[in-house]
């Protein structure tokens, strides 16, 4: 510790928690609080470019959420941080954000980040989806085998999954296999809730947090 | 499908654990964050918090106990009693609950549940519904089990899945602390009723019953007094269920 003064501030340190405005906080809080990390919620582009771990949490609709982030500018710096792979864990709604659109909100726009489109689960099937699923290993260093928790009405199709070049994906099945999350590099997207899917979940994220990645620019 | 779920149930009553039979005569059943922590260990899929305080000052103390609950447990939890305004969703859910059920005052304004889901999402929504046999039928009761409605349970539940509960959280009145089993039928009425997932609740003592309600349509059991009393564990109840041929997350 320095003698000369107070300590530096470092909010780089943080884990940047994107404001998507209607989005639940508190358990992505909790989750990296246990894990020795603190949280602080950015809706400032700058802050989202510069924070060396950033999450897009979501619950909510499709369609708000897009608007919001893009009111903000934040959809740009979301873009860069990807393409710069730049650590981002993106969370349920999160995941679906990153693709082209949703039948959840038809007119809006997603990020397009990844090819596809998000769609409600088949009719006769329980929606929400609300619960504990088995999940697949991805192959990649980050997602390994195990339960995850979900609370979903709309996901990836196993089916919409072909255009998806580069990341390794993990499924999990409600009415056949869907989108359960993806990675490639420090980027993951988890259609469940890691900060909810007990220690498994809190395993993912530590190692997501050790993931290694490329200096802010 | 997602597993079956196995949800153990703190009542809270001015921060403390209690229990009662048919909503009275509570005693207590020991601090919270010990007892939520020790479920999620013995692999509870949910936990859930009913604030039973009988005064407003008791009740400030919800959310006090939801973030101390929210800092230790890695599941999800959902939190209820006494809410009534989305600014009451909105403080539990800013404490750290996932999800928030109401009970009476979305009978009173059936309309409340629609602005919940509008702006936390409908998976936050929970309908909390106690319902009373009436003839060959069943009707929501509301004020603890005090007060009679003329709602059919079974036709509330199908208007409420629709104006924006993402679950319903399924008491039956009669059963509750009477550990003689679930009220199957009632429970097999709403889950057909309604495609949002069913919590069954009220009468469990053993395993059999577990997995009776759940062979009825729900998709997960709610459970308190077994567990508050030691008299068995979650896993034990889980490798139970399992054994029973259902999905059970182990």
């Amino acid at each position: 510790m320095s003698e000369s003064g107070p300590p530096i501030a470092d909010p780089a340190g943080d884990v940047a928690l994107v404001a998507t405005g209607a989005a639940n906080l508190a358990s992505v809080t909790a989750a990296f609080a246990r894990l020795g990390r603190t949280c602080r919620v950015v809706d400032d582009p700058a802050d989202l470019l510069a924070a060396e771990h950033a999450v897009l949490p979501g619950v909510g609709a499709f369609g708000p959420a897009i608007d919001g982030l893009r009111q903000r500018g934040l959809d740009q710096a979301l873009r860069q941080r990807v393409e710069a792979g730049r650590p981002l864990l993106a969370v349920c709604l999160g995941l679906q954000l990153l693709f082209e659109g949703s039948e959840e909100s038809p007119d809006a726009q997603g990020l397009g980040l990844l090819p596809g489109r998000v769609r409600r689960f088949a009719p006769g099937l329980r929606v929400p989806q609300m619960g504990w699923s088995p999940v697949t290993t991805s192959g990649g260093p980050l997602l390994h085998e195990g339960w995850a928790y979900y609370a979903n009405s709309y996901r990836v199709a196993d089916a919409d999954l072909a255009g998806l070049q580069g990341v390794a994906c993990s499924t999990s099945e409600h009415g056949g296999p869907f989108l359960a999350a993806l990675e490639r590099g420090p980027l993951l997207a988890c259609q469940f809730h890691p900060e909810l899917s007990g220690s498994w979940g809190s395993d993912l994220l530590r190692r997501w947090l050790e993931a290694p990645c490329p200096p802010a620019a | 499908m997602p597993a079956r779920r196995v949800i153990p149930c703190l009542d809270v009553r001015d921060g403390r654990v209690v229990k009662g039979v048919q909503f009275s005569g509570l005693r207590d059943a020991g601090d919270p964050v010990e007892r939520a922590a020790a479920y999620a260990a013995q692999g509870a899929d949910e936990l859930v918090i009913l604030d039973v305080s009988a005064t407003p000052e008791g009740r400030g103390h919800a959310a006090e106990t939801v973030a101390a609950v929210r800092a230790v447990l890695d599941i999800p939890l959902t939190t209820g009693g006494g809410v009534r305004t989305e600014d009451d969703a909105a403080r539990l859910l800013e404490a750290g609950a996932d999800k928030v059920a109401v009970n009476t005052a979305a009978l009173r304004d059936p309309s409340l549940l629609g602005r919940l889901a509008a702006r936390f999402g409908r998976q936050c929504v929970v309908l909390s519904l106690d319902a009373a046999r009436v003839g060959d039928g069943w009707q929501a009761v509301v004020h603890s089990g005090t007060e009679r409605t003329a709602r059919d349970a079974v036709a509330w539940a199908r208007e409420a899945a629709d104006r924006g509960a993402g679950e319903i959280l399924l008491t039956s009145w009669d059963r509750d602390g009477t550990r003689s089993g679930y009220d199957c039928p009632l429970m097999a009425a709403v889950s057909a009723a309604v495609e949002v997932p069913v919590i069954a609740s009220g009468g469990a003592d053993r395993a059999e019953h577990l997995a009776e309600a759940l062979r009825a349509g729900a998709d997960a059991v709610l459970i308190a007094s077994i567990l508050h009393d030691g008299d068995t564990t979650v896993r034990q109840l889980k490798e139970a269920l399992a054994a029973a041929g259902l999905e059970v997350r182990r």
